[in-house]
């Protein structure tokens, strides 16, 4: 290679400068958003100096409470039942012999992120109240449902790239010393397959936690979720305790991403 | 012989039908949840309007799709064209391929940096474009907010060096949702482009330095066309979403600056007009195919010229 103070092949003019303002516009916004949630002072505009008042506020307050638990009850739920509709998918849809119509089923599988949520998000609500009248029912099995189908193609994601990565011959030597299918599946394929499913349930949570626009329209009156609490709050007078419900709110996630981070780390 | 055959067909049969039975649940829930209520709202977009929201069942109208073009006079039926659709569609593409350029323009240099990082080291760059776009979307736009608003940074900033003296009003205006859009899909130009990057033969630079090719040639003549297929992709990344972008433009935009995602929104809230609602989402799922197709013929263009 080149040595970097000679001539760099790899050097593109002014490409690092741009680099760099490009990570602090991504970050800038993010960092001053957490200092104005230590903010003594009552305006998101002015600095009154180092409080924790605010995060106490959130804490102490029973609807942030309340939201904040049912977001986390539906990504729970709705995580387990994608990921585990999903891996079974992944399990039909890679490492066998192509079946007839496996296109449409991998087609069906990833259609939830070529429609835009928006129009998701206004079609259940049409079908869910046509559903909540007909029915009687409203409870928060309509936010499981929608949570799980567009959670499904991120889950099958790392699942789906676990499986194809997989050493086919461990199960075939399973097979040859009498196994039963479903034997090889519990003590062989399943605890190699343990990391992807893992990322996959990650991956889906953290996508079920993000949900704004989905969630606004399918809700009934009293299922506000984190988010959309926060979006109703974003309209109306805001103060710094937005800022700290979003402060932890951010930490949550990265903390979620890092560890799926360094999990995918580890396995190569 | 023929023994064998047939066991190896039943066997066959047999894998074909367990496969269907395992994808079973995810394509039940993808039906119920997402594909099958897409069925319902196109027969919503062919129904009568309701008096209080909803459709009359079973009484059929085009109304819903003429609206999405036309006006129809309440007084004397004169038929006009719907100005203010036309205006929202207009701003939507126009704000879209805005974002996606200048998102070209900054993630093209970001991904060619991390690209051309020492290979321990990328992941950790990678890592850190990806943390904003982990991040719930409305903080990210909250964020924003708090950058852009009339005491917001950047204005107490260019006060504090002397450019202005009052504050320049960039909340509600196009300018803060083109942002808004920009600082929200950026990852999303990123980490396609580094893709491709990451696989560039750097031999083929060389190469071109050594028929001494300055390095804006490089870039145009080698660089840039070996990683169309990112460019491409990204794009495409970014363009989608915002153009159905919904929680940006409400945030950022006020009223009066809709998108096509707010205006979608208003149908099934104050306009009280859900076949007009479910007419519009259809023409933008359809905006959004179009642009979906185009990128799947240049991807497959790209991997069969490339080998």
């Amino acid at each position: 290679m080149a040595n970097a103070s000679t001539f760099s092949v790899r050097r593109q003019t002014g490409f690092t400068t741009i680099a760099a303002t490009c990570f602090v516009l991504l970050y800038a916004p993010i960092v001053t958003l957490i200092i104005y949630s230590f903010n003594a002072g009552t305006s998101i505009a002015v600095w009154r100096g180092f409080s924790l008042r605010w995060y106490e506020a959130a804490w102490n307050n029973e609807q942030i409470r309340e939201v904040a638990l049912r977001s986390l009850l539906i990504a729970s739920v709705a995580a387990t039942i994608a990921t585990i509709a999903a891996t079974m998918a992944a399990l039909a849809t890679t490492r066998r012999t192509g079946f007839k119509g496996m296109t449409a089923v991998y087609a069906a599988i990833n259609a939830p992120l070529m429609v835009p949520e928006i129009v998701t998000a206004v079609a259940l609500l049409i079908t869910f109240a046509t559903i909540k009248v007909a029915t009687g029912y409203t409870g928060l099995g309509f936010l499981f449902a929608a949570h799980s189908a567009f959670c499904i193609p991120f889950a099958y994601l790392p699942v789906r790239a676990r499986l194809e990565s997989m050493d086919l011959s461990l199960e075939r030597a399973a097979a040859d010393l009498y196994a039963t299918p479903w034997n090889t599946f519990r003590r062989v394929t399943f605890p190699l397959l343990w990391p992807g499913i893992i990322a996959g349930y990650m991956l889906a949570f953290v996508i079920s936690l993000d949900d704004v626009v989905i969630t606004e329209f399918v809700k009934s009156a009293g299922q506000d979720t984190l988010p959309t609490y926060m979006l109703g709050q974003l309209r109306r007078q805001i103060t710094p305790e937005v800022n700290a419900i979003s402060t932890a709110f951010f930490l949550l996630s990265v903390g979620i991403v890092t560890l799926f981070f360094f999990l995918n780390r580890r396995k190569r | 012989m023929a023994s064998a055959q047939e066991s190896a067909a039943l066997a066959k049969t047999k894998e074909t039908r367990d496969s269907w039975l395992l994808s079973a649940p995810a394509l039940v829930i993808i039906f119920f949840a997402a594909l099958g209520p897409l069925i319902v709202m196109f027969a919503y977009s062919l129904m009568v309007k309701g008096d209080y929201g909803d459709v009359k069942f079973g009484e059929f109208s085009g109304d819903g799709w003429f609206g999405v073009f036309f006006n129809r006079d309440i007084f004397d039926d004169t038929v006009t064209l719907a100005d203010a659709h036309l205006t929202i569609f207009w701003r939507s593409v126009k704000l879209s391929l805005f974002t996606t350029v200048i998102a070209l323009i900054f993630g093209f240099p970001t991904a060619y940096f991390i690209a051309t990082r020492p290979e321990r080291s990328r992941d950790i760059w990678l890592f850190l474009v990806t943390i904003p776009f982990w991040t719930n979307l409305l903080i990210r736009t909250f964020a924003m907010m708090e950058v852009i608003r009339n005491e917001g940074i950047i204005n107490l900033l260019l006060i504090w060096i002397g450019i202005i003296d009052t504050p320049i009003q960039i909340m509600y205006t196009d300018t803060a949702i083109m942002m808004g859009m920009l600082y929200v899909y950026l990852p999303l130009m990123v980490l396609p482009l580094y893709a491709s990057m990451e696989k560039i033969d750097f031999r083929l630079v060389e190469a071109g330095y050594d028929l001494y090719a300055t390095r804006f040639q490089v870039l145009w003549r080698v660089i840039i066309p070996l990683v169309k297929p990112g460019i491409i992709a990204g794009s495409i990344l970014v363009f989608i979403p915002s153009l159905g972008a919904y929680v940006t433009p409400r945030l950022l935009g006020g009223g009066k600056n809709m998108m096509l995602g707010n205006l979608i929104e208003l149908q099934f809230g104050q306009g009280r007009n859900w076949p007009l609602g479910a007419a519009l989402s259809i023409t933008l799922m359809a905006i959004v195919m179009v642009a979906m197709l185009v990128y799947v013929k240049q991807a497959s263009k790209g991997t069969s010229s490339h080998g």
